[in-house]
This record gives C-alpha cells, structure tokens and sequence, in this order.
C-alpha cells in the first residue's frame, strides 16, 4: 500500500467525506454532546477547538468507536449512512486517529505495531518478511528515517507518531484526525509533521486537527469549528478566520451566579503569606515566580498540560525541583517531601482525590484525621478521643453526609468525599491551601458549599491557590487569576481585568494584555 | 441472624439499614471462623470423637503456633501491599544462629537473643532494599529466600546440630496445665501474645494506621506525608523478627535445628493463613483475628485429616483446594470488599 495508491477522495461533487449529525451522548444523565454537526471534505484541514470539557475528545471517541453516540443522529461517510459501533468499524469506515498519548507497542517493531491485530500469517505462523515488505514503500513516502524492522523503544516521539500516522494509511484510513499531535514536539518536528499533513491533504485526505494552538491553527486550518459545552457553536471558513473571534466562540458564556463572593479578603497591608521564586523542575514548568497574600484566593487558569498541576506539586514537594525557592511568611523553607511541606503549612488538595488523595477502604474519620493522628499521639499510640473529636468537627463544619463518622469513604457521593479530603488538609491547620480543581467530578449543591468554604478560609486569612480548568470558576472565585501556557506564567489578571476572553486568550498565547517580567 | 425481630429495630428504616450493615461487619469479622467451627466438628465425628478432646486440642494449639506467629509478620507484610517469602529460610538461619550460639560454654544464654537478632536483621535487609533501593518486595524476599537458605545450611556445615542441654526448651515442651490431660502449650501462649501486641500496634497506634494507608494508596500515602520508607522497613524488620522467635520456638522443639529441612515451605502457610483470614491480597484491608483463625484452620485441616487416616499425599490435595475454596466463598460473600 502506497499514498498513489491510496483511495483518491473524490469532492469535486462536494459531498463531505464525513458528515456528522445531531450527534449526542450521555453519561449516566449528563449530556456532554449536545446535537453536534460536523462537516469535513476530503482535501482539507478542518481544526476542531473548544475549552477543556467542551467535548472534543468525546466527539473523537464516537467517531473511534470507543464510545457509542446516543439514539437520534447519524454518520454519514462520503454521502451514505454507516454506524460506528466498535474501534474495528471505525477502522473499516477508513477513520483514523492519533492520540495524544500514542497507543503504540514499544517492544515490537515499526512493521509489527502498523500490522498490530492484523498480521500477517504463512502457514498459521507470522510471516515477518512479508509484513515488513508491505509497509516499507508507504514508510519511505512518508519520509521515515527508519525502516519497518526498527523498535519502537529505539525511537523519538515524533518518529513514533508517523508510525501511528504510517498504520492508519496502511489501515486505508481516509479520514485522519489529530489530537494535539504537537504537544511533545519541537520546533523542527513540527515543520515537518505539517508538511506531511500538507501532504495527505493533497492527496485527498480529511484531516480532523484538534490543537489549542492559535499559531498552529492560523499557519495549518482551511476551516476552524469551534465545540463549546458539548455544543457546536459554529464553523468559521478560512476568509473569516481571526483568532480573536475564535477565542470569543469558545467562551462566551454567562456567568453563574453561586460564585459570587461576599467580598475581597484580602490583606492587601500585611506581607505575602506564599512565595515563590523562580520554581521549576527543568522540564514541564519554567522557572516561575509569584506572590500570595494573607486572605488572598490565587486563581491558576491554563488549558489541561498548561502546568498548572505540576507548579503546585513542586510547591508541594510531590515533585522534585530542580531550581528555586519557596518562601513562607517571608521565610526561606526547604520542602523535599509533602511531609515538609505539611509541617510547614502547605497543604495541596489534589485534582485526583480517589486514586491520590483517599482511602477509599477506610472510614470518613480515619480519612480526617490520618493528617494529624501523628501529632495527636502519645508515643505513637492514637488519641481516639482526640479524632473523634476532629471527625465530629468536621462533620459539622464542612457538613460531610454520611451515615456516620465510620462509614467508608469510598461509598459517599464525589462532592462528600472531596469535604471529606479537604477535612483532612484542615485539620492539618495550614496557612496556605491549594486547591487542584476542588469541584471535579461533584454535584451542583456541593460545589456551592465548597466555594462557601474558599470563602470563610480566605475571611480567616489563608492564603488559598485555585487551580481550575472551569472559566466561569476561576473568575467567580478567584482575586487575582495567573494564567499559564506550556509552563509559564503568561499573564497577571486582576478585578474587573479578569474576563473570559483575556483568560483565553493568555492560556492559547495570543496577546497578553499584562505580560509578568520573568 | 435476623434484625427484624425487635420491633423497634424494624420501625426506623434508618435503623434498620443500620443494624444491617452491624450484621455485615459481625459476619465479615467472623470471616472463617464459621468454617473452622464446623470443620472441628466434622473431624470429631469423622474421627470417633478424638478429635475435640483436651489433648487434642493442645497438640493443634502447639502446630498452629509457629504459623501463626510468622502469619503475624506476614500480616503486617501484606496488609502494605507487599509480601515476604522468606521468612521459612529466616526461621532456619535464625534457629541455626541460636544453636550454634547456645553450644557456646559461656554465652549460651545469648542463644535467644541470637535467633531473634538473626531474624531481625535479614528483615531489615529485606527492608532496606524494598524501601531503600525500591526493588519489588516478591524478587527481593525471593532473593533471601534463596540465600538465607544456603547461609543456613553454610552455618553448620550442612549438618544437623543437637542440643541436649538446651536452656530454653521449656519454651517448646512446657505448658500451663489446666487439667490432667489439658495443658496451655506455652508456643501457644507466646503465639496468643504475639497477636494481641500485633492487634495493638494495627488497631492502637499511628504506625498501625500508616500500614493501612499505605496498602489501601500507596500515592495517596505520600502525599498525605506519611513516611512510606519508615513503615515499610518496619513491616519487613517485624517479619524478619517474628520468622526469629519462630526460630526460638521450633529449636526449643526439636533441641535441634538443620539448614536444609528446617521451616521449608513455611512461606506459603503463612501466607495461606493470611489470606484465608479475609486480608486483601493487594493491602490495605484486613486483620490479625482473621490471621488467627486461618492459622488455626490450616492446624485443624492437618491435624483432622491425619486423625480420620487421610493419606499424607491426599492430605496436599485437600489442604490446597479448601484454600482455594474458602477463599471463592469469602468472595461469594463480600463480593464488593473493594470500591
């Protein structure tokens, strides 16, 4: 199989190669799709753009075959009515698609990963030789500087994600899409990634190119369409494409009002509580530097792999560092593990509470109280009044719902056990807290409550972070809001500067309205 | 066992839902027990009601001992996540220090302290590579599976060594005697109080909380600044130690310890016993009750099967399978014990 050889798309009659619509899917009662059309010709790159959760990568996983879409809409390949039920009808449909994370085989070689659950037999054994032919001339035509008998574990990101590209064409794939291909490469690996995309647009491909990079988007997209809370809200075609519209597509959307706040805690008089001074860990975050007042709520904003997660571990001690320093109340601390950081008065409530932050077969108490059981020990042996005492009180103060204290956490609802967890980092009596998207994954009530608890912590003077991926969060309740790209702080927002365009606009690198010196 | 009965109980479905769930917890503590009862009732009339007398009972009390003290250590092993396959060539190097040692004219008395020093070291061994150097627990324990083993047989030149004059063996022959024909071994008693300190450290104290933490999220352990290193050495010394006061015990036994037969295979029956006790083989749920009665279960299966003159080669087969068996009806009955 060669790309001359390759099914030549035919639109000159203008039929979509995909088209896609009034396709939904929900998620035990949350519709994440919501009657999403989608149009791609063969010969063009459409880029698909959206906020995170606004649905792209459901979208992507129908058209795969990972996920079925709801009753009602249809898919139509090249004009005619197919269903999409499993990964191997999608194949069969000739769609292809490349991850983000590479779903590759690193021990086998590049012939053996192209033929993966397709390969080739001569006398019920597997027939090397012929499976390495197949695919050498589709390899060299992509330009590959390696050959089908290399391995996977010998080669570079960006030589692994031709291999991915290099299967779907073997697989006869027509329609191509991309999730972030660039994230893990340079500059030159870039160039050349486009260049081939150029190239299999030429050759009649729909190319499906899923980035949050504006620069990206300008220099590759014919057509741009933008998903926004699970909805397609509109496609822009190429005589129209700025990226200030582009940006203001994917946010605008109103604000609730449970965020409110019932004012600004911050002690604009007294020292910084947190700082932080050229942290970085040499490869996901950049030497990055800010302040945190007593009373203050930090908000971190940036796309998902912005950094945002990996800056606080650093803080936290989870991750090593590899320059910098962290300062508390105008102290130079030394933190090597979250036990430091603890004993210092950091606490980190993680993004990730059931497979890092609880113990899903222990009770709500021992979950509270396993932060200070040490420090409320007498010769290591545990005050069981003492933790009682702490469960009860945070049972009432946080309002927990469980049936009792001994309950096992791993049975409470998300927005319950995140209280649960955040009891735990209370207890430990923090001065700063930072939050890693505190309302993931809980329930509309819940999540109100938790705001209301940001908000009396920062009244008794905390210095809070809010890491958080939800716009209208950040900006609810947030004082001043940093925003990150691919591990540097680029903006600095602070009251009525903090709007949903300027956010987005810092976190995919378009302008930046108040540039932080480094 | 029915919690309808009490009116008051059935008014409130909060209540009820609530005595319910106490009836679950009674019933997932009892683990086995239920089993181990009926099973010691069907070798008494199987085996012409022998089975259940004093004698009995005390000689099954004797041969759950020594397992149920390494079953201690390896509670605590598995309750982290881990396992330790070495402590059977423990106990043999252990018991070969202690005879050597106590053949010495002038120092027999360190004998004790010797086996359980032995012990304790190859457990902080164990320890400081799996905490230390981060070597996964099962290659490292098989490891000094394998070389303790060939130190044991090295220490005495691959021969046995007797000693007749042994200071401690009260320890393995000895016993409070309650009647004429029922004694309370004193294996039994030492076995009994290692259980209740093992019930303290996992039930009372912070350490016993960490071990939990760290089986049931090891990431989630960290972050909560507990000192995973710390505990895991400790977890590997405890077994080390506990395979050296098997030691004592079995030397105190036989007046005599060998390199080579010495605690072969005694891994698995600790571990056996541990799993048949309900604790998870993946950590963080478990306890040491329940280590008890698999230690006993596994005494009783021996000690019934041979009584009612199951063949030695038919006993192996019927011991592995009730393992196995049991263990699919705990499932059976808990079949969620993970979220």
């Amino acid at each position: 199989m060669t790309l001359a050889q390759h099914t030549q798309c035919d639109t000159q009659d203008g039929t979509p190669l995909l088209h896609v619509e009034g396709i939904s899917k929900t998620f035990s009662g949350v519709r994440v799709l919501k009657d999403v059309s989608l149009i791609a010709y063969g010969g063009e790159i459409l880029a698909l753009m959206g906020e995170n959760g606004a649905g792209k990568s459901t979208l992507m996983k129908i058209l795969s075959g990972a996920y079925t879409a709801d009753p009602g809409g249809e898919i139509r390949i090249a004009g005619e009515v197919q269903k999409i039920t499993n990964p191997a009808s999608a194949r069969a449909l000739g769609i292809g698609i490349i991850y983000q994370e590479l779903a590759l085989a690193p021990n086998l070689t590049v012939a053996e990963n192209i033929h993966l659950g397709s390969e080739l037999r001569r006398n019920g054994m597997i027939d090397r030789a012929a499976m390495n032919e197949a695919c050498r001339d589709l390899l060299k035509e992509l330009g590959a500087p390696f050959g089908p008998e290399d391995r996977l574990s010998t080669m570079s990101v960006a030589e692994q994600q031709l291999v991915e590209i290099a299967r779907a064409l073997h697989r006869d794939a027509r329609i191509l899409v991309l999730d972030e291909p660039t994230t893990a490469l340079s500059a030159r690996e870039t160039d050349r990634l486009f260049a081939l995309i150029r190239q299999l647009r030429a050759k009649g491909l729909a190319l499906i190119y899923i980035s949050h990079r504006m620069d990206e988007i300008d220099e590759l997209a014919d057509r741009v369409s933008v998903l926004r809370d699970g909805a397609h809200v509109g496609t822009l075609e190429k005589h129209e494409l700025s990226s200030a519209r582009i940006v203001s597509m994917m946010v605008g959307r109103d604000l609730s009002s449970f965020y409110e706040k019932d004012g600004n805690h911050v002690r604009r008089d007294a020292a910084p509580i947190l700082q932080v001074e050229g942290l970085t860990d040499g490869r996901r975050v950049h030497p990055t530097s800010f302040a945190l007042r007593p009373g203050e709520v930090l908000g971190i904003a940036g796309l998902v792999g912005a950094g945002r997660t990996e800056l606080a571990r650093l803080i936290f001690g989870a991750d090593a560092k590899t320059g910098g320093s962290v300062f508390l109340d105008g102290k130079k601390i030394e933190i090597r593990s979250p036990r430091d950081a603890l004993a210092s008065g950091i606490a980190y409530l993680t993004e990730d509470r059931k497979s890092l932050g609880l113990f899903l077969d222990m009770s709500c108490s021992g979950n509270i109280n396993l932060g200070v059981v040490e420090r409320d020990s007498r010769m290591g042996v545990l005050d069981q009044t003492k933790g009682r005492t702490r469960a009860t009180g945070s049972f009432s103060a946080l309002r927990i719902k469980a049936q009792n204290m001994l309950t096992n956490v791993g049975g409470l609802s998300g927005g319950n056990q995140q209280k649960v967890l955040l009891g735990r980092l209370l207890e430990t009596g923090p001065k700063v807290l930072i939050l890693d998207e505190p309302t993931r994954g809980v329930d509309i009530g819940a999540k109100t409550e938790i705001y209301r608890i940001i908000n009396d912590l920062a009244a008794q003077g905390l210095g809070i972070i809010v890491i958080s991926s939800e716009m209208a969060e950040i900006i609810g309740v947030s004082d001043r809001v940093l925003v990150m790209r691919e591990g540097h702080l680029t903006g600095e927002l602070e009251g009525s500067a903090i709007t949903q365009e300027a956010i987005m606009s810092l976190a995919v690198g378009l302008a930046s309205p108040s540039p932080i010196a480094a | 066992m029915s919690n309808t009965l009490n009116p008051a109980v059935a008014a409130s479905p909060a209540a009820q839902l609530n005595a319910r769930a106490t009836t679950r917890s009674i019933l997932q503590a009892a683990g086995m027990l239920p089993v181990l009862i009926l099973l010691a009732l069907g070798f008494h009339f199987l085996g012409g009601h022998r089975f259940l007398s004093g004698q009995n009972l005390s000689i099954i009390a004797q041969q759950a001992s020594i397992n149920t003290v390494l079953a201690s250590g390896m509670t605590f092993v598995i309750l982290t996540g881990g396992i330790d396959l070495s402590v059977g060539s423990i106990l043999a190097f252990a018991a070969m220090c202690g005879l050597i040692v106590s053949l010495l004219p002038h120092l027999a008395w360190l004998a004790v302290p010797a086996c359980l020093g032995a012990g304790l070291l190859i457990g902080v061994f164990n320890g400081a590579l799996i905490a230390g150097v981060k070597i996964p627990p099962f290659i490292v324990t098989l490891g000094t599976l394998t070389a303790v083993r060939g130190l044991a047989r090295l220490m005495g030149n691959d021969r046995t060594i007797f000693n007749p004059d042994l200071s401690f063996a009260w320890i393995g022959n000895d016993g409070i005697a309650i009647t004429s024909t029922f004694t309370i071994p004193w294996l039994a008693v030492i076995a009994f109080a290692v259980v209740v300190a093992s019930w303290f450290i996992l039930r009372r104290t912070v350490l016993g909380v960490h071990i939990y933490a760290i089986g049931g999220n090891p990431s989630a352990a960290r972050l909560a600044g507990i000192r995973v290193g710390l505990v895991l050495m400790f977890v590997y010394a405890a077994s080390g130690l506990l395979a050296g006061l098997g030691a004592v015990m079995s030397s105190a036994r036989l007046y005599a310890a060998n390199g080579l037969q010495l605690g072969q295979s005694y891994e698995l029956d600790a571990i056996a016993a541990v799993i048949l006790g309900g604790t998870s083989f993946v950590g963080g749920i478990g306890s040491i009750w329940g280590t008890l009665v698999g230690a006993l279960l596994i005494a009783v299966l021996t000690n019934g099967l041979i009584l009612i003159g199951v063949s030695d080669i038919w006993q192996f087969i019927v011991k592995g399978l009730v393992i196995i068996v049991a263990v699919a009806l705990d499932r059976f009955r808990a079949p969620t014990a993970r979220t």
